[in-house]
C-alpha cells in the first residue's frame, strides 16, 4: 500500500522483512546515541521535519521532535488546536501550503484513515504515518518489535498476545503485520465486540478467555480502553473488562517466567493494567518509550537521509 | 592489478607503527585507540595485539561509524547502513590514536574526529593509517603512515583483511575493472561510492594475529 516505501512510511503492512530489520538494525544502533555524553549526531543537520498532528498526542509527537532533534533536524510543530484548521481549512490546502514552505519530511498524524496517504501522493516530501484513524501506526509496531527482540533471541517463534479493543486499534493492527512478517505468532483476546469480524483472516489466533492461554506467551500486551467505547456500549462496564481482561498482579503470575507486558500508553492504570503490573518487574513500558525515540530516529534516518532520485 | 603490499609487508607495517606510537607518547599512559569501522578496527585491533607482545599492556580499543557526520548525506542515493560506534570508555585528556586502513580525501577523517569530539575532549588525537594515497581535500595529514603510495584518481587501493576477506594483502586496481574473485568482499576505497558490506558483526580470534 505504500506507493513509494523508499520516500513514505505509511504502513507496515505490505513492508518486507528486509526493510523491517533495516529499521531494527538502525534503531540498535541509535541506543548508543542517547547515551552519550552529547546526545547529538549532524547527520540530518538542514533538514527541516514537520511534526502535523490532527489528533491530540503527548508521547508520540514529543518522540519524533526528540529524534529529529538528536539528529540535528530541524523541527517545527503543528498542533490542529491552534491552527486554522479549525478555521476549516481543507487537509489538501493544508498540504499546498505546506509544500510551499519546503519542509523535507511530514509526520502525520490524523483521525481519517488513509490520511497519511493522501498527503503522501500530493507532496515532495517524505511522509511518516503516525497513526491514520484506525488503519496503522506503523512507528509504535517498529519500536514495539525492536522491544520484543531486545529481550528474545529473535521475532520468529515468538508467541505475542495483544489483549483489548482491537477493533478501534491501529496498534494492533500495525504489529499484526509486522510480526506476521517477523514469523512470530499472534493472539488476540478481547470481548467479542472489540474483536473485528474476520480478524483471523490476518493470520491470528482469536481467544476471549485471557486467564486460559496467559500462560502460552512470551509477549502479553494490553491496549488502551478508550473510555468513549464504553459509553457506546461495547462492553457493559469497567470493572467487568478489569476483572476479564485487565492485567492484574494476579493474573500476571500465570505467566511464563521470562514473558514481558508491553502498552503502547498512555495507561488506563486500574482498567487494562493494574499500576502494580505497570510498574512491576515484568513491564517492559518505559523501555518502550526510550526504544521509540531510537526507533523514530531510524526511520527519520532512513527516510531523510538519502537523495530521493 | 598490482599488488601493493602482501601479508608480510602488513604484519611488518604493524609492528612499526606500534613502536612509532609507543616511542612518540613515550610509553602507553593514556593511549587509546580508536578504529573508522569497518577496516581501520581492524588494523587497531592489530595494533592493540602488537602493544600487548611489544609492552605487555593492554590499551582500550573503541571503534567510531562515521556515516551519521559525513558531509555527503545529501548526496548518496540511499541512507548508509549504520554499524554503530562504539566508544566504552572516557576520551577526556586521553592520547587518542585513531586508525584507518586508507588516508585520502581526508572527510572521513574529519568526520571521525568530529564524533570523537562528541565524546569528550583527548588531549591529543593522532592519526595511523596503512597506506597513505594522496589527494587530500582537507587539511589533514597522518602522524604514522604505513605506506605512502602515489595514486591518480583513476585508481582504487582495495586493502584486503583476514577478518573480513580472508586474506592479508594491498590491491591497486583501475577503476572499473573487476576485481579477482573474492565473493565474500565488496569494498571499494572511494569517497564517492563507499562500501556498505551487510556483514554486521565479526569476532577476533587468535588464529587472525599476524
Amino acid at each position: 500500500m505504500n506507493p513509494n516505501p523508499k520516500k513514505d512510511l505509511l504502513g507496515i503492512e505490505n513492508l518486507p522483512a528486509k526493510e523491517i530489520v533495516n529499521y531494527l538494525d538502525t534503531a540498535e544502533k541509535f541506543i548508543e546515541i542517547l547515551e552519550r555524553p552529547i546526545p547529538f549526531v549532524p547527520a540530518l543537520r538542514g533538514k527541516t521535519i514537520l511534526t502535523l498532528f490532527f489528533e491530540p498526542s503527548t508521547r508520540t509527537m514529543l518522540s519524533f521532535s526528540m529524534a529529529a532533534k538528536r539528529l540535528s533536524a530541524d523541527v517545527v510543530s503543528f498542533s490542529a488546536a491552534t491552527s486554522a484548521v479549525k478555521k476549516g481549512e481543507s487537509l489538501l490546502d493544508t498540504a499546498r501550503n505546506i509544500e510551499a514552505m519546503k519542509v523535507d519530511g511530514v509526520i502525520v498524524r490524523h483521525s481519517a484513515s488513509g490520511a497519511a496517504q493522501y498527503l503522501a501522493e500530493r507532496l515532495s516530501s517524505f511522509i511518516i504515518n503516525a497513526g491514520d484513524g484506525q488503519h496503522e501506526h506503523p512507528t509504535q509496531a517498529i519500536l514495539d518489535m525492536m522491544t520484543m527482540r531486545r529481550h528474545f533471541e529473535g521475532l520468529k517463534g515468538l508467541n505475542v498476545l495483544i489483549v483489548g479493543d482491537i477493533t478501534h486499534s491501529r496498534v494492533a493492527r500495525s504489529n499484526i503485520h509486522g510480526l506476521n512478517t517477523m514469523g512470530a505468532k499472534v493472539t488476540v483476546c478481547g470481548p467479542p465486540t472489540l474483536l473485528p469480524f474476520g480478524i483471523d483472516k490476518l493470520g491470528v489466533d482469536v481467544t476471549h478467555n485471557l486467564d486460559k492461554v496467559i500462560g502460552d506467551f512470551d509477549v502479553v500486551m494490553a491496549l488502551r480502553i478508550q473510555l468513549e467505547r464504553q459509553e457506546a456500549g461495547l462492553f457493559p462496564s469497567t470493572r467487568e473488562y478489569r476483572e476479564l481482561f485487565g492485567l492484574t498482579p494476579e493474573r500476571i503470575k500465570k505467566m511464563k517466567p521470562k514473558a514481558i507486558v508491553m502498552h503502547p500508553g498512555p495507561t488506563n492504570r486500574g482498567l487494562e493494567i493494574d499500576p502494580e503490573v505497570a510498574d512491576g518487574p515484568r513491564s517492559v513500558i518505559l523501555e518502550q518509550v526510550k526504544n521509540g525515540v531510537a526507533s523514530r530516529m531510524a526511520i527519520l534516518f532512513i527516510h531523510a537521509g538519502g537523495k530521493i532520485e | 592489478m598490482k599488488i601493493i603490499l602482501a601479508e608480510e609487508d602488513i604484519r611488518r607495517i604493524i609492528i612499526r607503527i606500534t613502536h612509532e606510537i609507543i616511542e612518540k607518547n613515550k610509553g602507553t599512559k593514556n593511549i587509546v585507540l580508536i578504529g573508522i569501522k569497518r577496516r581501520g578496527d581492524f588494523v587497531t585491533q592489530r595494533i592493540a595485539e602488537q602493544i600487548k607482545k611489544s609492552e605487555g599492556k593492554k590499551v582500550p580499543i573503541g571503534a567510531v561509524d562515521i556515516n551519521l557526520y559525513r558531509d555527503d548525506l545529501q548526496l548518496v542515493a540511499e541512507a548508509p547502513i549504520i554499524e554503530g560506534t562504539d566508544i566504552g570508555f572516557d576520551i577526556n585528556k586521553k592520547t587518542v590514536i585513531l586508525v584507518d586502513d586508507v588516508l585520502f580525501t581526508g572527510r572521513t577523517v574529519r568526520a571521525a574526529i568530529e564524533e570523537i569530539l562528541d565524546f569528550g575532549r583527548p588531549r591529543v588525537i593522532q592519526l595511523a593509517v596503512l597506506i597513505d594515497r594522496g589527494h587530500r581535500e582537507l587539511p589533514i595529514q597522518a602522524d604514522y603512515v604505513g605506506k605512502k603510495l602515489p595514486t591518480s584518481m583513476n585508481e582504487i587501493v582495495d586493502v584486503q583483511l583476514k577478518e573480513v576477506d580472508g586474506v592479508d594483502r594491498v590491491l591497486l586496481h583501475l577503476k572499473g575493472r573487476s576485481r579477482e574473485a573474492q565473493p565474500k568482499a565488496k569494498s571499494r576505497i572511494t569517497m564517492a561510492a563507499p562500501p556498505r558490506p551487510k556483514i554486521r558483526q565479526l569476532t577476533i580470534t587468535d588464529k587472525n594475529e599476524p
